[in-house]
């Protein structure tokens, strides 16, 4: 057994924590501020080749494997989340459907400009009566000759102000429920795509999250993703394959509010010593630690486990599930141990407060998690009599 | 046109320093490129990418230093060359680094040669100026600008503040001042690209130098962290007894007056 990045991974990963901690970090607070991310630092990291991370050499990217991709995943995670997500959703959900579904050309003529960070890239399955319960879709595609024309909408998708190409999924025929939709590969320059509304949400500032309404959309028959009728299986395959990224983005965010805790604990000073002498300030460092710790092992295990072919499911949801569970508690510890400074606004603890809420509901909730977990267990003890 | 860059591997001075038995402790320090080497890199680059040519970032050092070549390879150097002089010369000085980096580039017909202008740990600013004079080539420290027009080269450089324009011509080492570049950061595709560029590894052997060639020229009598600075004092009261004051404690305290 081998618990150590290749010498390759850390180099990247030392290089990408550099970047964060002097480029983005500084300019975290007016992220925050203007619900935007400077132009200047999205460039940057377009010429970084942050963009390419999950798309393969050939077409322009990295060609990481799952356990490189997590090394990155942590350090982008220790910076403003807002940022960690709109290159996440990028690089994730929105780029794997093509990278995995994709046929040559539709590769070819996507993941270069999407590898630049040229296109942005988004995934739309979320429709405001079809969340957790994805196969309750209500967008239609029709085929009609040689393309085909897309009605309804869609809610909540991230970078979709930003983004160029979208994975959108659609029922092709509402006969066969979950085994009738298909998944399209969408430009929004298409005639028929238009933008609603931006939500306004609790955290996550930064990056976008909109509507989008489709009015007879066009799509061109060679822009079906994968085969018809596969369209909700491909998009749990999307999601599953970016659960062990978001758990590393998480576990960024977790050790990042660790140096802060460890940071703060040592300096500030009450009843005539630093905070850190108390025993239950201590513990809650302690209760951390473990965490991260914790997270950090299932995190690359799965990393790892992907990598070698093997079935993650149950896994992948477990450390999706640990993951936003982890960051969640371990934000409160963090707000605890600042106190009151926990809670203002001048000081990044209440954002990383904030924004790790969306990780317990974004790309499955921890309910429906723990409903793919239980669901494995039944198929692994079916086979077993006890 | 042929380009050098003259690299060292320094520890960081932002992070903590601790000395061991008169010397900087390695444990728990962090190792970059001199701040001032990353300018001479970016320089190189640029040179080359204006026009033409190929840059090889050499240093002198052990191979812990490969990461630091690999580093500039991911910037966008062409090859790195390491000599390793570890295991054959006990005492260095920048006597030592310019006599074995002259020796390396001798027959290298170097166009131009870029180095920092200090490294921030040692501090002296020699290397760069002794490798120049060693291979019969001028030189021009601190620059802030370069610009080569054919075999004609204009250099601002930065005096005390203030700026001194020099024309002269290749071959040329210059030594980088901050504000020369913004040096990039090394890309991932960068990254991934240097591990096919070649870093040759070389020992005193291969530059046909013996020990004594090289040995250092001085001798370290004492490493020592500076003193702990201790905190201010804020004088109070009226401003006419303050100036009184301060003027008191200058001349029997700070005795600078
Ligand atoms: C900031 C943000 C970004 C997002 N980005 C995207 C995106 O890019 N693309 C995209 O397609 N979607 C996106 N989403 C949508 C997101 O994936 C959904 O919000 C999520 O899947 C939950 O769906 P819902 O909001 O409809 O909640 P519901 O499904 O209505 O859930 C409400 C509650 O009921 C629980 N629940 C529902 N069903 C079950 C069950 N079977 N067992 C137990 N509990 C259950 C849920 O866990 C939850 O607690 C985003 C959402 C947000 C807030």
């Amino acid at each position: 057994m081998d618990f150590t990045l290749p010498k390759e991974i850390e180099f990247l990963k030392e290089n990408v924590r550099k970047f964060v901690k002097e480029v983005v970090d500084p300019v975290a607070m007016e992220i925050e501020e203007n619900d935007q991310i400077p132009e200047h630092i999205i460039e940057k990291s377009k010429e970084m080749g942050l963009f390419g991370l999950s798309i393969p050499e050939e077409y322009g990217g990295l060609g990481l494997s799952m356990v490189g991709k997590c090394a990155i995943y942590e350090e982008l995670g220790k910076t403003h989340n807002g940022y960690t997500t709109l290159i996440g959703a990028h690089t994730g959900i929105g780029t794997v459907g093509i990278v995995e579904l994709g046929t040559e050309e539709q590769k070819r003529r996507y993941l270069p400009k999407m590898a630049t960070g040229e296109w942005i890239g988004a995934f739309a399955l979320t429709e405001p009566g079809a969340g957790s319960n994805a196969a309750a879709l209500k967008t239609t595609a029709v085929r009609k000759g040689d393309r085909y024309i897309i009605n309804g909408s869609k809610h909540y998708i991230t970078n979709a102000v930003e983004a160029h190409v979208f994975t959108v999924m659609a029922v092709t025929d509402p006969s066969k429920g979950a085994k009738g939709i298909t998944s399209f590969i969408v430009e929004k320059d298409f005639p028929g795509f238009i933008l609603g509304k931006v939500e306004r949400k609790m955290g996550l500032r930064g990056s976008h999250s909109a509507e989008i309404f489709f009015d007879n959309l066009e799509v061109p028959v060679e822009n079906v993703l994968g085969k018809e009728g596969e369209g909700y299986v491909n998009a749990l395959k999307i999601l599953a394959n970016g659960r062990a990224g978001l758990a590393a983005r998480n576990l960024g965010s977790c050790i990042r509010l660790l140096e802060y805790c460890m940071e703060y604990a040592q300096q500030r000073e009450q009843f005539g010593k630093p905070i850190f002498e108390q025993q239950a300030i201590q513990h809650m460092l302690a209760e951390m630690s473990m965490l991260i710790e914790v997270l950090r092992s299932i995190t690359y295990r799965v990393a790892w486990m992907t990598d070698q072919k093997m079935r993650v499911v149950k896994e992948a949801a477990i450390a999706k599930l640990f993951g936003s569970e982890v960051y969640n508690k371990i934000a409160d510890l963090a707000v605890q141990i600042h106190g009151g400074l926990g809670y203002m606004k001048d000081y990044p603890i209440e954002r990383f407060y904030r924004d790790a809420r969306i990780t317990k509901i974004y790309e499955g909730t921890s309910e429906i998690q723990r409903n793919i977990i239980a669901n494995e267990l039944r198929k692994e003890y079916s086979k077993v009599r006890v | 046109m042929n380009i050098f860059v003259l690299m060292k591997r320094t520890f960081d001075t932002e992070e903590k320093i601790t000395i061991v038995d008169g010397k900087v402790s390695e444990e728990g320090a962090e190792f970059i490129i001199n701040p001032y080497d990353e300018y001479a890199i970016e320089e190189a680059i640029q040179v080359r990418d204006k026009h033409g040519g190929e840059v090889t970032v050499v240093t002198v050092g052990n191979e812990d230093a490969e990461k630091e070549l690999r580093t500039a390879l991911a910037m966008g150097c062409d090859k790195a060359v390491l000599i390793n002089i570890e295991d054959d010369v006990e005492e260095q000085d920048q006597y030592t680094t310019a006599k074995v980096l002259a020796e390396y580039l001798k027959d290298k017909n170097p166009d131009l040669i870029l180095a920092g202008n200090v490294a921030i740990d040692g501090g002296s600013g020699q290397v760069g100026p002794r490798v120049a004079e060693l291979l019969g080539i001028p030189y021009v420290t601190t620059i802030t600008k370069l610009d080569i027009d054919g075999n004609k080269v204009t250099v601002i450089r930065d005096v005390e503040g203030d700026e001194e324009i020099i024309e002269t011509s290749l071959p040329l080492l210059v030594t980088a001042q901050q504000g020369l570049n913004e040096p990039r950061y090394p890309s991932l595709p960068g990254i991934m690209k240097a591990k096919k560029k070649p870093l040759e590894e070389l020992e005193l052997d291969d530059l046909d130098l013996e020990e004594e060639d090289v040995e250092a020229k001085t001798k370290t009598i004492e490493v020592f962290l500076p003193p702990k600075r201790e905190a201010g004092k804020i004088l109070e009261g009226e401003i006419a007894d303050q100036v009184k004051e301060l003027v008191r404690l200058l001349r029997s305290e700070a005795k600078v007056v």
